[in-house]
């Protein structure tokens, strides 16, 4: 670093050339320790003759998993193995966000209810559940699942076609036809125009104060379009319709009670803390404002949607975005309840191929990488929903 | 779960920390040094390794360690145990962490060559089977097409699983729970049509989890071969040669009528493949770079190879086991020690 050899007096009393050698000195501390760490562990395993490297992500796995969202059997490698885990990872961690979203905000608002049983009921809901470690709220639910359904083949039959028992949830499947792709297509071009139909609604509601019934409009393209082009392509009625055979169900699709353990037990934790983090946004805006929208004439769904909400988020937000990352890394304990997430994947492929450290890392950088894209989005979200101040 | 994984994470770290003594110095010198031998055995498996109610490890994979400890200490004592789930064994053995791996591992190509490891002569032939309820009326393993399968990950059993059913073309689902008393309770919840495992363990697991054993029925198909023993780290022969001939001499002592009962009465044997062996004609102590008392101790202390098995595993415990394929050679098993001379 000859920067910092230069002539005495003048740069050491300078505070910001002394900022910068002493950044240089911790990096470089930093990457001395890094390279020492990775030339290390190098050096030990080609001296124990172990095998290093990705390359056993081409090789066939010849595992079998239990579910996967991707077709995939042993034959495959151990890439499209841990592909299937991160698949089902993302499948659980979704579905889990949005239901602990929706299950915490009525929780978090029904403990501001001004009626007593509910409130006390949604607070009792909160302290129970969010001071009980998640992994035992996990085994609790996988055996009540477990325990409390008969086998397949004493199935409970709810509704017509639709059978419960401990291998899980077995409901009919669209029959196999290519309409229900259109019908897909005609259920995204409804979404589209219902976007374009609110914003068109919301500048004639600007320009003339005239309202316009968004919601019921809404409604009605989302249903008229996908049904329009099942109606042209013949109505198909034919389902898959599971049935008894052999050991199991067979046809239709199915939620194994891992996927439904899992899944309730997540959500049901997290939605305690979001349940709190809405209590406490909503109680960050001042009663003030409620009355004033109230004075002005605004009923109490408007007054929360356009006055309360919007400034509540601004609190609501943030916080909100540890917990679907704390769901997110929390799906990880599924390997404690036998679903295939990616850490059940991973741990067994790193007991087959003995290649801790790239299977370890594999996991490390897959959560990374889904972690900062939930916060990079809700970041966004956040910035989108601030109040702009003039 | 999430505490394995930090186990391997801290093993990893052990390895990119860790300098050159844990892993090329002579394990043996490092072993004496400290005094004991530190082996890694299953975290609880009757009759392979268990602690007792007083805390003490007993089971056929713990005397495999006591000999070893017997053989270079004259101590069967001189050993710690370190439970090891299935993810976390290679990792504690290849960073240095134990000196054996004593944990039910079945020996196969690439553990042996790819994981670094070396593996001693088998100490338990095992073969891996499939366990159902008498109610479903299945008879073979080739009536299982379409099965719920419920499996512990990490082991071989969850291969052999796939591929048989692959061999055969027949369809399964497999539920795979990483902890023991998981799968366990979820095979007898109902949640699986089969239960596979190495039939070692099933015949335990059957006798000491079901409500009522005789539900239940073990398929006579073994799929796989599971030749169970000890391993130890790579390029260490020395080491390796202790731990190889230890299990040799317990073998070779029950072939020649040595126990730990008549042991002080056969040094005076005049068979010179006693004397040699026992140590009354010195020189086998001298080339393993050990005591020449180094058989003897282990038969003293630990006992031969038929003891070993009968006080662990066999008619007399609840496992049950008869000795097929693991009594002697000279009985028609497969238990064969090279010459010791």
């Amino acid at each position: 670093m000859p920067a910092n050899k230069a002539p005495r007096g003048s740069l050491i009393n300078d505070p910001a050339a002394r900022a910068i050698f002493f950044q240089i000195l911790v990096l470089g501390g930093v990457l001395l320790l890094g390279w020492y760490l990775v030339s290390n562990v190098m050096e030990n395993l080609a001296r124990q003759n172990i095998a290093t490297g990705f390359s056993f992500l081409d090789r066939e796995a010849s595992f079998a998993i239990g579910e996967s969202m991707i077709a995939y059997s042993p034959a495959n490698s151990y890439s499209q193995a841990l592909l299937v885990g991160f698949l089902n990872t993302i499948k659980v961690a979704v579905l889990g966000i949005i239901l602990a979203t929706v299950l915490g905000t009525i929780i978090g608002i029904a403990r501001l209810s001004s009626n007593f049983l509910v409130a006390k009921l949604a607070s009792a809901y909160v302290e129970v559940i969010r001071n009980i470690p998640v992994l035992l709220q996990l085994f609790f639910w996988y055996a009540v699942i477990g325990e409390s359904l008969p086998g397949p083949r004493e199935a409970l039959n709810p509704l017509p076609g639709v059978f419960l028992s401990n291998r899980g949830m077995r409901v009919p499947a669209l029959g196999d036809d290519p309409i229900w792709v259109w019908v897909g297509v005609a259920f995204l071009v409804a979404v589209v125009a219902v976007w374009f139909v609110a914003r068109w609604a919301r500048k004639r509601q600007e320009a003339t104060g005239q309202q316009f019934h968004t919601v019921l409009a809404s409604i009605g393209i989302l249903v008229a379009l996908p049904l329009l082009a099942w109606l042209l392509g013949g109505a198909p009625t034919a389902l898959d319709i599971p049935a008894l055979q052999g050991f199991n169900f067979r046809g239709g699709t199915s939620v194994s009670p891992e996927f439904a353990a899992l899944l309730l037990g997540l959500v049901v934790y997290t939605a305690s803390f979001i349940a709190e983090i809405v209590r406490s946004g909503i109680r960050s805006v001042n009663w003030g404002q409620t009355e004033a929208a109230s004075a002005l004439g605004l009923h109490r769904g408007t007054v929360l949607r356009l006055v309360v909400l919007p400034q509540a988020l601004r609190i609501i937000v943030p916080p909100t975005t540890s917990q679907y990352l704390n769901l997110t890394k929390n799906s990880s304990l599924a390997v404690a309840i036998g679903y295939p997430d990616l850490v059940s994947v991973a741990n067994t492929t790193l007991n087959q191929t003995g290649q801790a450290i790239e299977a370890v890392s594999i996991m490390m950088a897959v959560y990374l990488t889904i972690s900062l894209g939930i916060s990079l989005f809700m970041n966004w979200y956040n910035k989108r929903i601030a109040l702009v101040e003039r | 779960m999430k505490t394995k994984i930090i186990a391997a994470i801290g093993t990893a770290l052990a390895i990119a920390f860790g300098g050159g003594a844990a892993s090329a110095g002579p394990t043996l010198n490092a072993v004496k040094q400290k005094g004991f031998v530190q082996c890694g055995v299953n975290t609880g498996l009757p009759g392979f390794s268990n602690p007792d109610s007083q805390g003490n490890w007993t089971g056929l994979d713990v005397d495999v360690c006591r000999a070893v400890a017997a053989a270079i200490f004259g101590d069967a004592k001189a050993v710690r145990f370190t439970p090891l789930s299935a993810q976390q064994r290679f990792t504690a053995l290849q960073s240095g962490e134990i000196d054996i791996l004593s944990r039910n591992t079945t020996w196969t190509l690439t553990r042996d060559t790819s994981l670094g490891l070396n593996f001693a002569p088998t100490t338990f032939y095992d073969g891996q089977g499939f366990m159902v309820p008498k109610a479903l009326g299945v008879k073979s393993a080739t009536e299982l097409n379409g099965a719920t399968v419920c499996v512990q990950p990490g082991t071989t059993t969850e291969l052999n699983l796939a591929d048989y059913f692959r061999a055969k073309g027949m369809q399964f689902n497999p539920v795979v729970i990483e902890s023991f008393d998981e799968v366990n309770a979820a095979f007898f919840a109902g949640r699986c049509d089969v239960y596979t495992t190495d039939a070692s363990g099933m015949a335990s697991i059957r006798s000491t989890l079901a409500a009522n054993p005789d539900d239940y029925i073990i398929l006579p198909e073994l799929i796989s071969k599971e030749p169970l023993g000890p391993a130890v780290r790579h390029g260490d022969d020395e080491f390796f040669d202790i731990v190889k001939w230890a299990v040799y001499a317990s073998i070779e002592a029950e072939e020649k009528g040595i126990s730990s009962a008549n042991v002080d009465e056969m040094v005076k044997s005049q068979d010179p493949t006693v004397q040699r062996l026992l140590g009354s004609n010195p020189g086998m102590g001298q080339a393993l770079g050990l005591d020449e008392k180094w058989a003897y101790n282990i038969v003293k202390l630990v006992g031969n190879y038929g003891e070993i098995f009968e006080r662990n595993v066999g008619v007399k415990t609840s496992l049950k086991l008869e000795r097929g394929p693991n009594g002697l050679w000279t009985n028609g098993g497969l238990m064969y020690a090279p010459p010791i001379r």
